[in-house]
């Protein structure tokens, strides 16, 4: 491997859909060196192993399987003359900026004009569900199962449970499916199916047992899963199982972020920014699902572009200050992205992101001194986007969820 | 294949039984004094049982009850590891403690503790008003009524500590041999015959150290038994590495008698850890975690420490503690048997360990154990895993890092697989190296790791399908 650059103009953190597609769209514009930093052996990010579903309809105008929608991205940015170094993780950023990168070669010193942080999401895994009972192997998240199976051809186990059921989860009963592994129960604690339609109808098309409002209390065995205690609305019931896999409940991937002291949002787990993608770190910027949980590829592929030309708009000339604070008045509401505006007519985001934390319905208004800009009666669900024209410039805002009808 | 080829038991001077922190360091002080050791671990990996879950703290002392075997022992420990450490490669975070009183009565108590640490010969302490207290740690919940400062209280690294120990006694001639469970023997007047699982051993001296299962071996070798297990069960969650600025201290509460109590702490990895509780058990195979019980942990981590409700719970575990009847430590010298038996072991047997082997082996060469000291001695070092000193991914030729949250590195998990004392488990291994440690717990390295450990472990990762 050639030796890492000492000073590029601009370093791109994390090799998936928004990374690569800003580092092309970066290099289309002109941008002289856009390096691309990603930590796996390969970039893509997570379509890398999912081996379903349709990818690349927005960005390559056809459908295509997750690996091969990634190979496509990665060769585009190649093309367009980014420099994509794979197994090379960042492990300091530093105003400047400045980030620290270790490889095969040890520790690197990157200077760069601009830095964007793509780092993507994960998923939540056993330990910070507080998950009971013992610590036997078998117990994983979907990534970590898909990677087994799309990526080494193994399998862990052969008839586990699936905790979850989002579209990930979804996912997980298919790579089971691929590698000839039977899951015996697929688990919600909520009383419906997270996922959308028609995805729901998975578990009874495959005879997988569901078994809404429970969840996995314990599991047990010591080398491998043995079994596992499920709470039910009748009660606990145990289950034979040899395996756990904890799916969804996705969160940004902001470690990198965090240790860096930029401001992180606590409804989205991301670091704050505004319409342009702007961290609090003068010359750090975000795009991708490391803003919020969870969006689709082709979101994430869409928002790296935008980030990507308000970054080459700020390289060719200085940002302009002021603006206002975004925020978001308790009931329903999880998060807002952006936070903060600063009055940019070459905005990354034209529309303000909410989710809420449980189905709701009601009235979403956005306020600007107490006065309503705009709103809408809405019925929402925490796994749906919802969008809201931005405020106008110059003046603090804030989203009100009224529930009611 | 430990047997030789005529029927005959291999002879050793030194039999320890049980692999834990303290049997690692017997085996050392005795392999240093010279004498060949064999080391019996039941479990297919060492420090598999009460070692596996402790808080990681070099203690002092000064909590202990004076005059006692443990305040012995523990600053004797201490004093050893802090000379040793840097020729072993072994971390230390000097981060000190504070002990915490949150009520008036326990405000109260706070002289009688401080009296006890100059009784313990840890004469550093210094009362801290509130206000010091929270100038120090400004991260603590306000309502703290005062406290006070044990700079002597450090953080180490659990893992690579006894793994160090073990690795010199081998250097020296000692043989680990592990799944190898101790089924009876005999005292013939000179020495054991051990009856082993896969085969037998022929010792001078048989060191009593297995810990949870201490009553047991007793019971199984001399017929009786001076005290009884009641296994106690601590439970922990360990927060993720962006929470490890909210603390600079050990924050301890004011003890009970049963307990240390509830400790906030950082670790020698750059995680905070919350825990142990203390509960009693009836079962010493099983360290169960319960839901609940962690979401109170957490609350209780919270109260402390307000700002950890923005963070990320990385891991949790479970340990138990090889408590007795009696408080104090339980090490009893059968000096016409040939035995020893250490047991009563709790929390500070990480910081005791090298002291309670000196104090062992007093007890032997008393009666007459003496070996020829090798004329020079070996100080392999370990791999540092700590954030305390340079990690391997800032070194080139690492072969990149593997684990992303813990940044472990291919060369650091290909060393762990090999040689003596090679991991034989992913428990093993996560203990050798912290792979899938962090906050994504295996989500980005699982699939390179069950490739990487192919062939390796006793019970592998995932096996083969075979599948397009």
């Amino acid at each position: 491997m050639t030796r890492m650059p000492e000073s590029v103009d601009v370093v791109i953190v994390g090799g998936g859909p928004a990374g690569l597609s800003a580092a092309a769209e970066l290099k289309r514009l002109g941008i002289g060196s856009v390096l691309v930093l990603e930590r796996d052996r390969e970039a893509g990010g997570v379509p890398r192993f999912c081996g379903h579903s349709p990818y690349g309809l927005r960005e390559f105008r056809r459908p295509m399987f997750g690996p091969s929608y990634a190979r496509a991205l990665e060769q585009r940015a190649r093309q367009a003359g980014a420099d994509i170094r794979t197994s090379a993780t960042v492990t300091s950023l530093r105003s400047g900026p400045c980030l620290t990168v270790s490889t095969d070669d040890g520790l690197s010193e990157v200077r760069a004009r601009a830095v964007l942080i793509s780092t993507g999401v994960r998923e939540t895994p056993r330990a910070a569900r507080l998950i009971g009972g013992t610590k036997p192997g078998g117990v994983m998240v979907t990534g970590a199962l898909q990677s087994l199976v799309y990526g080494t051809r193994m399998r862990p186990f052969r008839r586990p449970i699936i905790l979850g059921t989002e579209l990930v989860s979804f996912s997980a009963i298919l790579t089971c499916l691929h590698a000839g592994i039977r899951p015996v129960a697929m688990v919600e604690p909520s009383d419906r199916i997270i996922a959308r339609h028609p995805a729901d109808l998975l578990p009874k098309g495959l005879r997988v047992p569901l078994h809404l409002s429970s969840d996995v209390a314990e599991i047990h065995g010591s080398a491998q899963v043995d079994g596992a205690i499920l709470t039910t609305a009748d009660g606990p019931v145990a289950l034979e199982t040899d395996g756990v896999v904890v799916t969804g409940k996705f969160r940004p991937e902001s470690a990198l972020a965090r240790l860096a002291g930029l401001a992180i949002d606590p409804g989205t787990g991301g670091p704050r920014v505004d319409e342009c993608g702007r961290c609090s770190m003068p010359g750090v910027y975000a795009a991708g699902n490391l803003l919020r949980p969870v969006e689709t590829a082709g979101w994430c592929w869409a928002e790296g572009r935008a980030v990507a030309r308000a970054i080459a708009s700020d390289l060719n000339a200085a940002a302009r200050g002021g603006g206002g604070a975004i925020s978001i008045a308790g009931g329903p509401l999880k998060y807002v992205m952006p936070q903060r505006l600063s009055g940019d007519a070459r905005r990354a985001f034209d529309k303000l992101q909410l989710r809420v934390n449980r189905p709701a319905r009601g009235r979403l208004s956005l306020l600007v001194d107490g006065r309503e800009v705009s709103g809408r009666a809405i019925s929402a669900l925490p796994e749906r986007r919802i969008l809201l024209p931005l405020p106008p410039e110059g003046c603090d805002a804030q989203v009100v969820f009224e529930e009611g009808t | 294949m430990h047997q030789q080829d005529n029927g005959k038991a291999e002879t050793f001077d030194v039999a320890v039984i049980g692999a834990g922190v303290v049997g690692c360091a017997i085996a050392r002080t005795y392999a240093l004094a010279g004498a060949r050791v064999v080391m019996l671990e039941k479990a297919a990996d060492i420090l598999d049982g009460a070692s596996k879950g402790n808080s990681a703290i070099l203690h002092t002392g000064f909590d202990a009850p004076p005059g006692s075997v443990e305040a012995a022992c523990v600053t004797a420990g201490y004093r050893e590891y802090l000379e040793i450490r840097e020729k072993l490669g072994l971390p230390v975070m000097r981060t000190g403690a504070l002990v915490i009183a949150w009520t008036e009565e326990q405000e109260a108590i706070l002289p009688d503790l401080i009296a006890q640490a100059h009784a313990n010969g840890v004469t550093d302490v210094e009362m801290l008003s509130r206000e010091d207290t929270l100038r120090r740690e400004p991260g603590l919940a306000p309502s703290l009524r005062a406290s006070f400062r044990v700079p002597g209280e450090f953080i180490i690294d659990p893992w690579s500590a006894p793994l160090a120990y073990l690795g010199q006694a081998m250097a020296h001639g000692a043989e680990l041999r592990r799944s190898c469970k101790v089924l009876g023997g005999d005292f013939g007047g000179t020495h054991w015959d051990l009856k082993l699982s896969d085969g037998s051993v022929r010792a001078g001296l048989v060191i009593n150290a297995a810990g949870l299962y201490g009553d047991d071996v007793d019971l199984a070798l001399i017929g009786r038994r001076d005290f009884t297990v009641r296994p106690r069960k601590g439970q922990f969650v360990v927060f993720d590495k962006s929470a490890a600025a909210l603390a600079g201290h050990i924050l301890l509460p004011v003890p009970t008698k049963i307990t240390k109590g509830i400790v906030v702490c950082p670790t020698a990895y750059g995680n905070l850890l919350v825990g142990p509780t203390a509960e009693d058990q009836t079962e010493k195979d099983v360290a169960d975690l319960v839901p609940d019980t962690l979401a109170a942990l957490r609350a209780r981590g919270e109260e402390i420490l307000p700002g950890l409700k923005d963070h990320d719970v990385t891991a949790i575990y479970a340990g138990l503690r090889p408590a007795t009847e009696e408080k104090d430590y339980r090490i009893r010298h059968h000096a016409d048997q040939n035995y020893v038996t250490v047991g009563g072991i709790r929390s500070t047997g990480l910081t005791s360990a090298l002291g309670t082997a000196s104090y062992v082996f007093g007890l032997t060469e008393q009666t007459g154990f003496h070996y020829d000291p090798p004329e020079s001695v070996h100080w392999p070092t370990v791999r540092n895993i700590s954030e305390a000193q340079q990690r391997d991914w800032e070194r080139p030729g690492n072969g990149g890092v593997v684990c992303q949250c813990e940044l472990v590195t291919r060369r650091e998990i290909e060393s762990a697989l090999e040689g003596p004392l090679a991991a034989r488990s992913l428990a093993g291994l996560k203990r050798r190296t912290r792979v899938t440690m962090g906050r994504c717990q295996g989500f980005h390295c699982t699939a390179r790791l069950a490739e990487m450990t192919e062939g390796h472990f006793a019970v592998p990762m995932a096996e083969a399908t075979g599948h397009d």
